[in-house]
């Protein structure tokens, strides 16, 4: 048949798949998906919903840091549980009574505070903390960086970074968080630096590293873009868009 | 100045506008948050009768947020045009409602009217207005916008194509944006969300999208989604810029969050212009928004979401985009906490921005935090669709890799041309047409030779195919 030749003729499909790990080429009936198509979709929706749910195995962490000469010091958010951290984003960056009362007896004044917290994926946290703050810590060492004790924070987000920041007193502070989990990865962390941070300090003022994973950006290059990033901000005293325009 | 309300021998009072506003919104849990909504669905109608019997006068003598203070209330006083207004001076809120809905009332007096109305104004008469009520007044008014393509005409649907890529690498955004074109999305733009902030990644999407363009000759735009004061610089080193984007919200705080102010809105559409790429009187400029963007940067002045969200699109009209976009459910549940939220939301956003003039297209789409799925997008993709929606946003499969939320997918586009009757802008129906994408009758076929053959010639790909 005529059009049997024409597919023969046909140059062989480009395969997008290996160039994304987006959902290309997934075939279509009409406009609906393939079932396989659409039923793997579910299964990652669902899988992502559980990852929003999970805890971060602190203990573990704490372990895995053990012989750096930091220490860590543990703190909550005054969100007391997972369901009023979701809806009250704000009680997520307060620093809870405990917590205050606990970093006000620390000593101040280092030049870097690096806060881990769980934002929205426990999981981000549990592959991906500890490596990169391992390789973060060496680079800023080599340039003679103080840095204080790390702070694990639970029921976190980003800006609970300049609660912990100011009670320091530390001239930049280094926030890893748990980014909100997608379907294809539910495993990224994302890095937010901030300059003299203090409660209030506006979300143009920090710079962001995101996508940290495997598959991702790697720990080795995040790990490099952080201290760079660091260097800057110590050169140019300030952070955020302020910095872009400077750099 | 007190506003108040008797429910069966029991008085509501509400001290003032924008405490009458908040709490005759729709239930949200970004009102709940902020702690102005009202305490239940009774105090909440007792809000929406005295907001009905409100002259829309008293927007022009109360301001929710004092111009003293904020840009955008000096900047939303300097549009209003009272002689556009004078149509509808003498209404209160519920006449307005009622006026919107008749059946004489279509384009010719809603486009009249457009800068007579405040964002405030269009606000208020959509906390009265069921979906059916925002679909029914937005599926008469038209904004149509142009660049290389026509986009919002009436009985067509347009799509953003958004082949974002965890790191941007090059042939990762490649292969996603020709996935869309394979699928028949991308009229409105091909448009990137950066990973990175630099200049020089940023002239290296702008550049790679416009070879992507401009090879396969599709009749559309591009745009790098990064910071405005990146464009501005690509724009300086000459980089292949169709538009210009940024992220707006409500008030002068909330854009300072953002890191952007009108004066460099006007010196990149100033820049913008100056590379010529378009033809003369094409709009230039894309915008995002969302409910719940000034209360998280807690720049909402004890002001609902859903009227911030409006006071944004001072902010948009004041430049003649080219695309206007509400991300309605990216920003989380703490803002629009579930699918039905999210769905008003959407339908209350595509209304607020028409009637102020906006070529208004919707993010239909939800993160895994929120309690929404695939199913709650179908609902709201078909009701925008029969609101006129001038357009959507597409990723492969829903799922978008780098930003980590669900959108529509391709998929969703064809079936608004399957089953709802809606094709793209003319421009790029031809295109489709003349590539052999689609049939006679418009249908999408699989893998044309011809296309196949040009992408398969494409430098980009070259690199590291075959």
């Amino acid at each position: 048949m005529a059009e049997d030749s024409l597919t023969r003729r046909e140059p062989p499909a480009i395969d997008l798949r290996r160039m994304t790990e987006a959902r290309v080429q997934l075939g279509r009936f009409g406009a609906g998906l393939p079932t396989r198509a659409a039923q793997a979709f579910l299964l990652d929706h669902a899988r992502a919903r559980e990852a929003v749910w999970s805890v971060v195995d602190w203990d573990r962490l704490v372990e895995r840091l053990a012989d750096l000469p930091v220490g860590t010091v543990a703190v909550e958010s005054a969100a007391h549980d997972r369901s009023t951290f979701v809806r009250r984003p704000d009680l997520g960056r307060k620093l809870s009574d405990r917590s205050s009362h606990c970093l006000a007896g620390m000593p101040r004044g280092s030049d870097v505070a690096i806060v881990v917290g769980d934002g929205l994926s426990a999981s981000a946290i549990d592959l991906n903390a500890a490596p990169l703050i391992r390789a973060v810590i060496g680079r800023l060492q080599l340039h003679r960086l103080a840095v204080a004790p790390i702070v694990l924070a639970s029921q976190a987000r980003v800006a609970l970074g300049d609660a912990v920041g100011e009670a320091l007193g530390a001239r930049i502070s280094i926030v890893m968080i748990g980014e909100r989990p997608g379907l294809s990865a539910a495993d990224s962390l994302g890095v937010y630096i901030t300059y003299g941070p203090k409660t209030g300090t506006p979300d143009s003022r920090r710079n962001c590293i995101s996508n940290i994973r495997r598959g991702g950006l790697s720990i080795e290059a995040a790990a490099e873009s952080v201290v760079a990033l660091v260097l800057d901000m110590i050169r140019t005293e300030t952070s955020g868009v302020a910095l872009l325009t400077r750099r | 100045m007190p506003y108040r309300t008797t429910i069966e021998r029991t008085t509501f009072s509400f001290a003032d506008l924008k405490e009458l506003m908040a709490k005759a919104t729709p239930e949200r849990s970004g009102d709940q948050l902020a702690g102005i909504s009202a305490e239940g669905p009774v105090e909440r109608l007792a809000a929406q009768m005295a907001l009905a019997d409100l002259p829309l006068k008293a927007f022009l003598a109360e301001e929710l947020i004092p111009s003293d203070d904020d840009e955008v209330s000096r900047l939303i006083a300097a549009q209003h045009d009272p002689a556009a207004f004078a149509a509808v001076s003498s209404f209160t809120v519920g006449q307005f409602r009622e006026w919107l809905l008749r059946p004489e009332v279509q384009q010719p007096q809603l486009e009249a009217l457009t800068f007579g109305l405040t964002p405030e104004m269009v606000a208020a008469v959509s906390k009265i207005m069921r979906l059916q009520d925002l679909i029914a007044v937005a599926a008469k008014r038209q904004v149509v916008t142009r660049f290389r393509s026509t986009i919002g005409l009436k009985g067509r649907l347009s799509t953003r194509n958004q082949p974002n890529h965890p790191t941007d690498d090059s042939l990762g955004i490649a292969a996603s944006a020709i996935d869309g074109l394979l699928m028949g999305t991308g009229d409105a733009v091909i448009g990137v969300n950066p990973a990175t902030d630099t200049v020089s990644d940023y002239v290296r999407i702008v550049e790679l999208l416009d070879e992507l363009r401009s090879r396969l000759a599709i009749p559309t735009q591009t745009c790098c989604l990064g910071h405005v004061s990146t464009a501005i610089k690509a724009i300086a080193a000459e980089a292949p810029v169709d538009l210009v984007f940024q992220s707006i919200a409500g008030s002068q705080k909330a854009n300072d969050g953002f890191g952007v102010d009108l004066a460099m809105l006007r010196e990149a559409h100033e820049a913008v212009r100056g590379l010529k790429r378009a033809p003369a009187g094409a709009n230039l400029m894309y915008f995002e928004t969302g409910q719940g963007a000034a209360l998280s940067a807690d720049a909402h002045f004890g002001v609902d979401q859903q009227t911030m969200e409006a006071r944004a699109y001072a902010i948009a009209r004041e430049f003649q985009p080219l695309l206007v976009n509400t991300v309605v459910g990216f920003i989380g549940p703490e803002y629009l906490f579930n699918g039905k939220q999210i769905i008003r939301a959407g339908l209350e956003d595509h209304f607020c921005g028409k009637l102020l003039g906006l070529p208004m297209g919707v993010d239909v789409c939800y993160t895994n935090h929120a309690d929404a799925d695939q199913e709650d997008m179908d609902a709201l993709l078909t009701l925008l669709c029969a609101a006129g929606v001038n357009f959507v946003i597409t990723v492969p499969g829903a799922d978008d890799v780098m930003l980590n939320y669900q959108s529509l997918a391709h998929h969703d586009a064809e079936y608004c041309r399957e089953t709802l009757g809606r094709p793209p802008a003319p421009e790029f129906e031809r295109w489709l047409g003349e590539i052999g994408l689609t049939d006679a009758s418009g249908r999408l076929l699989d893998s044309p030779l011809k296309l196949t053959n040009d992408i398969a010639a494409l430098r980009l790909l070259e690199a590291r195919h075959g």
